[in-house]
């Protein structure tokens, strides 16, 4: 299984396949994009307006999606406790705003300066607290069966859940430090809001810095071949268990930064907000192809568009609405796993 | 059973000691089962001279057997046949929405306003004709098993390929869509049609009571008594099939696609056929206790089938022992008491102090999976066979001149 998206020169050509095997091959992406063309036909202002929600919403799910890829791809484990990992990182976000008083109405420099800072700390935070599972909940179990880390996981991410039901003072309303509603400019009567260029403004840096990390570090290199042969990485003097605990970091940060970044975009926050994220999030990660890094950002993506589709309640005449979101993307993600467990782009897994 | 920490360094000798009897083997398993049955059918009345108030925890005990038939079909598909489901609430729904569409009068316009009625009482006390499906008790049961089944390969058939973790995700996937189907379908399904199949977030209220031929209609929150017979009744014949099913040529293609799906099939065991009959069979069981509930609780509400349910039934199969049908009475009894009757009286001491300790119970299960996986895994009384595939790493490759640990002697036997 390939960790991650590796920026290297592929050791021999591709051969040619026939046009049959490419067409099948993409049958599934090209499905998807004629769905959004024929809905954007149908309704082509709200479909539009569909795809900047979509894509700036995906950026999130892409950041939690990077942390189910990283630890998938180096120990095979569905990390269950994730999405809670991102909710903890919304929730000391708010609790911190809450302790300095931080409000909207705080002046712009120093409210930004508290965006970065709080960023940071959630960060930090949520980073810390994977690893800390990882030390608790996964490491014992490195050579139990399967099942077990998956338990585990479970167990964890419903401590975790209870954490934040008693989470006290509540964290409910984080404040507009950002002014999300506002429009900042307008494109095709599409009002791109200050929500959406905040949450890429937040996400395109991290996942840069990311894409360098994996690809062109000493650490990033003991990631890839942790991943590709644990056993092998160890002999050629790689601390695997650190590079293990290294994956769960980054993971942790990019999900905290990723409940930052859900704070300030809607405004509330719940303690029980991680356990449909992590479920959409690992559906991105998986149309992605698990296990790899670009594919995550896309997955991401795409699933975010598909979610704000369908939350806007009419997809080709069809009746949907966010009651209906959750059934979509899980019918969804049973068609990507059954289908093409390899993702919409990646190579044959293990799994499948 | 010697704790595994003990039995790994020192290899024991085949004479050193004599073979362990179980404390079952002293009598006839008929004898033991007279003993149980006995017991089931004295249970509520001892409960009366013990506690002052038997009614909460005999509605405690009939939740709880209601879980047992729920853990053990779960068993099949997670202990017997290996295949983790996420999802199992999915069935439960199933159940107890067939329990409220064909004992309710969900469906009040059916045969023009005057209702369908088998085997049970068609007039009210007013000597009207009551709307809606009304099926007897018994029929219901039967009608959500069969359902369920259907339900559970609808499930299996396209999850055959997948393995592990997907296959997890998977069935999570369907547990969470099913009652969200049930929910948003107030106005026919995906806007066909325009029935309403469910009230929505209300749920359908009330169902009928259990009526039973020569017995009459149940008087049930007042009188507990018979609806515990039923439900106790309903446990035995999951019991029996149960462990007619593990030692039948089923059971055991079960256990052989659990430990290696590849040997197995290479024996000619027909992996599709096996798992399909797992799902199905797993998926009836949920479906029948489901009904149950269904009518027991006299709702029918989407709210009660949420994830937390599948894990909590997924709890009490691991915590008890995967694979073996005593240890998941035992783990669906423990957790299920805990739930219905331990946390709630709980409360009456936390309560002066603000801590509403029954909020936070799906963290203290979350806290016992996390515990159970890493002190004992094979759970409470574990599968032998369970047992050995967790401690392998800790027992090592034997060559054929060692002598045989007792664990590994166990490999060799059937499990009585």
């Amino acid at each position: 299984m390939e960790a991650a998206s590796i920026p290297e020169q592929p050791t021999r050509p591709e051969p040619r396949r026939s046009p049959l095997a490419i067409i099948r091959q993409n049958a599934l992406p090209f499905c998807l994009l004629v769905a959004l063309v024929a809905q954007f036909v149908y309704q082509p202002q709200e479909t539009l307006s569909d795809l900047k929600t979509g894509l700036s919403n995906g950026t999130i799910w892409a950041l939690i999606a990077l942390g189910y890829t990283l630890v998938y791809g180096i120990i095979e484990l569905i990390n269950f406790a994730h999405g809670e990992v991102f909710m903890i990182g919304s929730f000391v976000a708010v609790s911190l705003w809450q302790m300095t008083g931080v409000t909207a109405a705080t002046s712009a420099p120093l409210a930004l300066g508290s965006i970065v800072i709080v960023l940071a700390l959630s960060m930090l935070a949520s980073g810390s607290l994977n690893v800390m599972i990882e030390r608790v909940a996964y490491r014992p179990l490195r050579n139990a069966p399967k099942l077990a880390p998956l338990i585990t996981a479970i167990g964890m991410s419903f401590i975790l859940q209870n954490v934040g039901l008693l989470w006290r003072p509540t964290p409910d309303a984080a404040p507009d430090l950002i002014g999300s509603q506002k429009n900042y400019f307008t494109v095709f009567n599409v009002g791109i809001e200050h929500s959406d260029v905040f949450a890429v403004v937040i996400t395109v840096p991290l996942l840069i810095a990311l894409m360098w990390f994996v690809g062109s570090t000493r650490y990033g290199k003991a990631m890839r071949a942790t991943a590709q042969d644990p056993d092998a990485a160890r002999l050629m003097g790689i601390d695997v268990d650190r590079t293990i605990a290294l994956t769960f970091l980054i993971g942790g940060l990019l999900a905290g930064a990723a409940g930052v970044i859900y704070a300030l975009y809607n405004g509330t926050v719940r303690f029980n907000q991680g356990f449909l994220a992590g479920l959409i999030a690992f559906t991105a990660a998986v149309m992605g192809g698990i296990g790899n890094l670009k594919g995550a950002v896309i997955g991401g993506l795409i699933i975010g568009v598909i979610q704000a589709v369908s939350d806007s309640g009419n997809f080709l005449g069809l009746k949907l609405g966010p009651e209906w979101t959750p059934a979509v993307v899980f019918a969804i993600l049973i068609l990507v796993l059954v289908f093409r467990p390899q993702g919409l782009f990646g190579e044959e897994t293990r799994e499948g | 059973m010697t704790t595994p920490a003990a039995a790994a360094p020192a290899p024991i000798a085949p004479k050193a000691k004599a073979p362990r009897r179980r404390i079952s083997g002293y009598l006839p398993n008929w004898v033991w089962a007279l003993l149980w049955v006995g017991f089931a059918i004295a249970f509520p009345y001892i409960l009366d001279q013990i506690l002052g108030d038997p009614g909460s925890f005999l509605d405690a005990t009939i939740q709880t057997l209601a879980y047992i038939i729920m853990a053990l079909g779960l068993n099949i598909v997670v202990g017997f046949a290996g295949l983790l489901d996420l999802g199992y609430v999915a069935f439960y729904a199933i159940g107890a929405f067939v329990a409220g569409w064909f004992a309710s009068q969900q469906f009040s316009s059916v045969n023009g306003g005057k209702g369908i009625h088998i085997f049970v009482d068609a007039l009210n006390n007013f000597g009207h004709s009551i709307p809606g499906i009304h099926l007897n008790f018994v029929m219901v049961l039967i009608l959500a098993a069969i359902i369920t089944a259907m339900f559970g390969v609808i499930l299996g058939a396209p999850t055959l390929r997948l393995r592990g973790d997907y296959l997890a995700v998977v069935t999570l996937a369907f547990g969470e869509i099913v009652p969200r189907v049930f929910e948003n379908s107030t106005s026919g399904i995906f806007g066909i049609g325009s029935t309403n199949f469910s009230n929505g977030r209300q749920g359908i209220t009330p169902i009928d009571k259990i009526q039973l031929p020569f017995i009459g209609k149940f008087n049930y929150p007042l009188e507990l008594k018979p609806v515990y017979y039923v439900v106790v009744a309903m446990v035995f014949l999951t019991i029996f099939i149960n462990i007619r099913l593990r030692d039948s040529r089923l059971g055991r293609a079960w256990i052989a696609v659990r430990e290696d799906e590849v040997a197995a099939s290479a024996m000619g065991v027909n992996l599709v056929q096996t798992k399909l009959f797992a799902y199905a069979i797993g998926a009836a069981f949920g479906g029948f206790a489901g009904a149950f509930l269904g009518t027991y609780n006299n709702t029918v509400n989407v709210d009660q089938f949420e994830f937390g349910f599948s894990v909590f039934v997924l709890c009490m199969v691991v915590i008890g022992g995967m694979g073996n049908i005593w240890g998941v009475i035992l783990g669906a009894i423990a957790l299920s008491m805990m739930n219905r009757y331990g946390l709630p009286q709980l409360n009456k001491f936390s309560q002066p102090i603000g801590f509403d300790v029954t909020s936070v119970n799906f963290g203290i299960f979350g806290f016992f999976l996390l515990f159970m996986m890493i002190m004992r895994p094979e759970g409470f009384l574990p599968n032998a066979r369970r047992k050995l595939e967790f401690h392998e790493a800790e027992l090592g490759d034997v060559t054929d001149n060692e002598p045989l640990l007792e664990e590994q002697a166990l490999y060799e036997v059937r499990e009585k």
